[in-house]
């Protein structure tokens, strides 16, 4: 009986119409596994690469009043993420560096060296910024005074309201994609 | 109850087929792949502690940004257990990266990567990217301070990437900046994107071994001849061949568990990597370092040329492309390392430049010390008067922080411990005033009188007189 059956299914190998029928449930297989990933797939590249297109909301941001602020003097001001997650935590804080030039002008630097984006530390005797990675020095107006930096340190925006100082943009950005 | 162990196991190898899973282990391997062949075996029981250890601090660790660092502290000081396998953890990847580089030495210069086994070859080189990967992940999960400016070092060094940097930092960082969206991607690449992809090609590797055999050891003047090569390994098993199990695997089984009882020691004795300040990226205070098997790709971007360094962030990729290809280009010929020196050469050279890139990433000479204390009365050698004005000026600028005076400073620029036998005070004001050399200028922060101090104490800088010099000087 089994070998009845073995010899039908061989000689149906053989016969056109059964290679065709075969030809076309592969590929009707394949396609259906095609359109399987791709339900499956699309929501899940769309959801890991999503954060690619969050833009975090432009706002102006007060770092303190202007009477908190020494003439000459440049401070470390921590600011918040515009639209952290719940969950982010002390990750959602960030630093500036903020020195005060004269009575109305103010300069607000991302503490990032433009390097490698290590925390660059503000010398107060020397007036420089040192970076610890790899050596990078800037002068207090921000220039590169010595080391691998290819540009200065960043400046944010920055307006006086109400006799507050605001930058633009709290985020620290990626400073090599600036 | 032996026959009842007996009959269990025979019910159970009918119906799952243990024996016929298992029948891979007694392939025939040629008799003399003795010592030299144990570091795959090491890398795969390296990988399999990651996974184990992996898998059991997971239980705990919680991969948001906020809580990660206390989790881990849990872990660390809490749970029973916790810091022995954080420190299994950590010295098993460290384990894995030293197993799977010495794998790859041992197959290049034994030339076992020419015909047939190409592709063994060039999954073995993936497995290895893929290694480096998860450590540098691993290090990430470590969230304290040093793993979040890490991370932003990371997306940093990805920006630079030519076309797509920009692409890559943000998917890096998932946003803009660090934030909670950060660490949950690093855990998901780390814990399943990355393991997931390592089963797979170790799986195929591991397939490959079987399917090409095991290299036998090369014979100086024997060459690889894809004509006849397999049908002269196959004459080589008939004759000599041993089934690798038990015969060649105890080897395998000695080295390993030496490898073990290593990783544990290690973990029981010096425990993980302390962990650093909490993640908050507002504190600044912060100097960044990756793992040690990172430290080399560290110390490549202080001493690279800063305009090549663009071109840096692609060379991983394209020297692991080129590893990869080797086969392409030298797949037959002689195997024996004595006939290929240059083989030795490039292997001996890899080793140098990546240890000489280590200890100078160990000794950052490039970075400020920020450490730096003022300089004692009896190394300045006055209480009052301008060189000792000048000396605390010298600390107070920022000078100690990248100069050396008798041992006590940082190391970025040259020693000054001797400056007075070198410059004149005229070149000592240049110097300082204009900068240069890599030396910022101090025109702008310096008043006349801090100048004249400042000078004053490096002009007292100059090697002791020796009585018989004193003697000489007398005379004259």
């Amino acid at each position: 009986m089994n070998e009845n059956i073995t010899n039908h299914s061989l000689a149906d190998v053989e016969a056109p119409e059964i290679l065709s029928r075969r030809r076309f449930l592969e590929k009707l297989s394949i396609a259906l596994g095609g359109v399987c990933a791709a339900v499956v797939g699309l929501p899940l590249i769309g959801f890991v690469i999503a954060p690619l297109f969050r833009k975090a909301p432009e706002q102006w941001t007060t770092l303190g009043k202007v009477g908190d602020f020494q003439i000459g003097k440049t401070v470390s001001v921590t600011v918040l993420d515009t639209s952290p997650l719940p969950w982010a935590g002390i990750t959602a804080k960030n630093a500036v560096w903020l020195r005060r030039v004269d009575a109305t002008t103010f300069i607000a630097f991302s503490a990032n060296c433009t390097h490698l984006g290590c925390p660059v530390r503000w010398m107060e005797g020397a007036q420089l910024f040192l970076c610890p990675c790899h050596g990078g020095v800037y002068y207090h107006d921000g220039a590169v005074a010595a080391g691998p930096p290819p540009r200065p340190l960043y400046r944010y925006d920055v307006r006086l309201e109400n006799g507050e100082v605001k930058i633009n943009s709290v985020i620290v950005p990626i400073s090599t994609t600036l | 109850m032996r026959r009842l162990f007996t009959g269990v196991w025979h019910f159970l190898d009918d119906r799952i087929g243990i024996s016929v899973l298992l029948k891979p282990m007694t392939h025939i391997a040629p008799h003399d792949a003795k010592w030299w062949y144990v570091f795959g075996t090491a890398t795969l029981v390296s990988f399999i502690v990651q996974v184990a250890t992996g898998v059991a601090l997971a239980f705990s660790f919680i991969p948001s940004s906020s809580q990660a660092y206390e989790t881990l502290q849990f872990i660390t000081n809490d749970a029973p257990f916790g810091r022995f396998l954080r420190g299994l953890h950590y010295f098993g990847a460290s384990a894995m990266v030293l197993m799977i580089g010495a794998h790859m030495a041992q197959t290049f210069l034994f030339g076992s990567y020419k015909f047939p086994r190409e592709m063994t070859w060039s999954t073995g080189v993936l497995l290895l990217a893929f290694t480096i990967g998860m450590g540098f992940t691993g290090q990430l999960l470590r969230w304290d301070q040093t793993a979040a400016w890490s991370v932003v070092v990371a997306a940093e060094q990805a920006g630079r990437v030519p076309f797509i940097g920009p692409w890559l930092a943000h998917f890096i960082l998932g946003g803009t900046t660090i934030g909670g969206a950060t660490l949950s991607r690093f855990f998901a690449i780390h814990v399943f994107v990355i393991p997931g992809i390592m089963f797979a090609f170790i799986g195929l590797h591991l397939w490959l071994v079987l399917r090409h055999g095991i290299s036998e050891p090369p014979t100086a003047g024997k060459m690889v001849d894809p004509e006849t090569y397999r049908e002269e390994y196959e004459q080589l098993l008939k004759k000599s061949g041993r089934p690798f199990w038990p015969d060649l695997a105890w080897r395998d089984a000695v080295v390993v568990t030496a490898l073990i009882l290593v990783i544990a020691g290690l973990a029981y004795f010096i425990g993980p990597p302390a962990l650093d300040n909490p993640p908050d990226p507002s504190v600044l205070d912060a100097d960044p370092r990756p793992d040690w098997y990172l430290l080399w790709y560290f110390a490549l971007f202080a001493l690279f040329p800063s305009q090549l360094e663009g071109y840096l962030m692609i060379l991983g990729p394209i020297v692991i492309g080129l590893i990869l290809l080797i086969p392409v280009f030298n797949n037959k010929g002689e195997r024996a390392a004595s006939r290929r020196p240059w083989a030795i050469a490039v292997v001996l050279l890899s080793v140098i430049m990546i240890g000489s890139l280590w200890i100078a990433g160990q000794q950052s000479p490039w970075s400020p010390n920020f450490q730096a204390q003022p300089l004692s009365e009896k190394v300045i050698g006055a209480t009052s008067g301008p060189v000792f004005e000048g000396a605390q000026l010298f600390h107070d600028k920022a000078c100690l922080n990248c100069h050396l005076i008798q041992g006590y400073g940082g190391r970025r620029g040259p020693d000054l411990t001797y400056v007075g036998d070198k410059l004149t005070r005229d070149n000592m004001i240049i110097r300082i005033v204009n900068g240069g050399n890599n030396m910022p200028a101090f025109g702008s922060s310096l008043k006349p009188q801090e100048i004249d101090d400042l000078v004053a104490f490096l002009q007292s800088r100059k090697r002791p007189i020796r009585p018989q010099d004193q003697s000489s000087v007398t005379r004259n």
